[in-house]
């Protein structure tokens, strides 16, 4: 189902969280909401999910206008950041919510459970109360949940935001997964562009309440929009008027007319690469992007000077 | 060597403060032989006396229950003005005097109160009878809920009732499916102490009610009266049966809510 956006805005006293923000996303894809933190990601989402009101602007979901639809009426599936999981229920009951709720026959309700269980990994912990689970369990089982009632949408708000690097990544390919299975439109807000561009078909940048750029993730970074875009996801030095990014910086040893002199101030190995911070003569700092066969043949070590060159640059 | 000493001083504190004088009447109401306690006890005045105390609160306790929570869901959930207001005055019961209470109960209804007159044309008597009893009980243990269930519901946060809201449920499904077992401890809690105010209540009620045994006499005005006549056994015995009945409540209490919690 596709959700569109219109001339959103919204004010939470005198802070402008939504800007004029217009968005279209199509049906079935999955797209990531990317920006700092207070760039209004988080309420742009729980606009179309009918948790904020917009102060002025339109939401249609499916061709049609849902602006003034509630939560209950939208039917939209959500997953919080913190996994608002019921405490006092159990996980089978937790995941059963949405449809007693509609009054589904027990049997029917029983055997989705059980099938949602699996879906999520997580049969055998249906007895289980959400404080007797992991953080990783806990955010399966919220999305269980929230699948129950068969949502034409689902929305997560910072879905693994809470939990370590391991299981972060772990439930981010596996939600891959999940939509490569369901084809259920799906929209997840990040601060995190590493997982916007790892999981998502299409990234949405805003920035201080407004959309900056939308684009497939590779074309957002090869063809950035905007300054902002080119300096929030992935990184980039700006030298001059031009931003480079790390790894199209050329370092030599020997001058040769094109390039401008720096001292290494720091060295980090990181096993598949290596990084360098570079001092210029004129002060300005560069970040530099090696592959560990370049950095063994320039020997690469602090205090050193070596002489640095843009092979690509763009310019806005 | 300090966790011990701190011990010992709350204990100590608290069986000077809150054991001793239980302890005093318990012994004192044995003083004069079962016989002469149950005598005083089974006295239809008594038994009248007490039969008034737990109607009362049979009135006030569902009535501040029901007001205490949605109070508290004002408060905590909705975003108005005034709400702050609210707050302050659900405590304002706390901050009067109950013999203030019963003062102020006297002139709103009494023949020249705002109300007084218009419930007199209709045949009602408010004052000296029983509904100014329930009125001035149903007031000093009016914020007993709401202040057990605010903090609560500020704790517990609103993205579950959120959650159950995108999965369908409509705001009475939510309340009862989610808000409420969220608080119910908290409810509980206050509804013990709701019902120990109730029983205990003595200052509001002592002066609108008339004081008429028999009729307008409630427990702990009976305890003050048989004192006043030199009737301890009487006076101390109705203590005792009074001072049980919260203790019963709040160790009922004590007993379920671990059992709840291991679930």
């Amino acid at each position: 189902m596709s959700i569109v956006v219109r001339n959103v805005s919204k004010r939470f006293g005198d802070f402008q969280a939504l800007d004029d923000v217009s968005l279209d996303v199509e049906g079935g894809a999955l797209t990531a909401l990317l920006g700092p933190s207070g760039s209004g990601k988080s309420t742009l989402l729980r606009i179309v999910a009918g948790l904020e009101w917009p102060d002025s602007g339109e939401i249609r979901l499916a061709g049609e206008d849902a602006t003034e639809l509630t939560t209950q009426q939208r039917g939209v599936g959500f997953v919080f950041q913190h996994y608002a999981a019921f405490k006092h229920m159990n996980v089978r009951q937790n995941i059963a919510f949405g449809l007693e709720v509609r009054k589904r026959p027990k049997a029917e309700i029983r055997s989705r459970v059980d099938e949602l269980l699996e879906l999520v990994q997580l049969q055998g912990f249906g007895d289980r109360f959400p404080a007797q689970l992991s953080g990783g369990q806990r955010q399966r089982m919220a999305l269980a949940r929230a699948l129950a009632p068969e949502p034409r949408v689902l929305l997560l708000d910072e879905p693994f935001g809470a939990l370590d690097a391991r299981v972060r990544a772990e439930l981010r390919s596996w939600l891959r997964r999940l939509h490569d299975e369901t084809h259920t439109t799906t929209v997840f807000v990040t601060h995190d562009q590493e997982e916007a561009m790892d999981v998502a078909d299409n990234v949405v940048v805003m920035n201080k309440g407004r959309v900056e750029q939308v684009a497939e993730p590779r074309e957002l970074y090869d063809a950035p929009a905007n300054e902002f875009v080119m300096s929030f996801v992935g990184q980039a030095n700006r030298i001059g008027n031009a931003w480079v990014r790390p790894h199209d910086l050329e370092v030599v040893l020997e001058p040769n007319g094109t390039t401008r002199e720096a001292q290494v101030e720091r060295v980090v190995h990181l096993g598949f690469e290596v990084r360098a911070e570079l001092m210029r003569d004129d002060g300005e700092r560069l970040a530099v992007q090696l592959t560990r066969d370049q950095a063994a043949q320039l020997e690469l070590e602090r205090g050193q000077i070596v002489y640095v060159r843009p092979t690509r640059e763009t310019v806005f | 060597m300090r966790k011990y000493v701190l011990r010992f001083t709350a204990l100590a504190y608290l069986a000077v403060i809150l054991l001793a004088p239980l302890t005093m009447v318990f012994v004192r109401a044995f003083d004069k032989g079962t016989d002469a306690l149950w005598a005083t006890l089974t006295d239809p005045n008594t038994l009248h006396a007490f039969k008034l105390t737990l109607l009362i609160a049979v009135i006030a306790v569902p009535l501040n229950t029901l007001f205490g929570v949605v109070c508290a869901l004002a408060i905590v959930r909705r975003r108005f003005p005034g709400a702050g207001l609210v707050n302050a005055v659900v405590d304002l019961p706390l901050a009067i005097s109950p013999v203030v209470v019963g003062l102020s109960l006297f002139l709103l209804y009494g023949r020249t109160g705002w109300f007084g007159p218009w419930f007199e044309r209709h045949g009602t008597q408010i004052l000296f009878s029983f509904p100014s009893m329930v009125i001035a009980t149903i007031f000093v243990s009016l914020p007993f809920v709401a202040r057990e269930v605010v903090p609560t519901l500020r704790e517990i946060g609103d993205e579950q009732e959120q959650a159950a809201r995108t999965l369908g449920a409509n705001g009475w499904q939510t309340f009862w499916r989610i808000t409420l077992p969220s608080i119910r401890w908290a409810i509980i809690y206050g509804v013990v102490l709701t019902t120990a105010r109730c029983l205990g209540e003595y200052g509001a009620v002592a002066v609108v009610s008339g004081n008429i045994e028999g009729r307008t006499q409630t427990a702990t005005l009976r305890v003050q009266d048989a004192y006043e006549n030199f009737n301890q056994a009487g006076a101390y015995g109705i203590a005792l049966v009074l001072a049980a009945m919260s203790v019963i409540v709040l160790v009922a209490m004590t007993l379920l809510k671990p059992k709840e919690d291991a679930a």
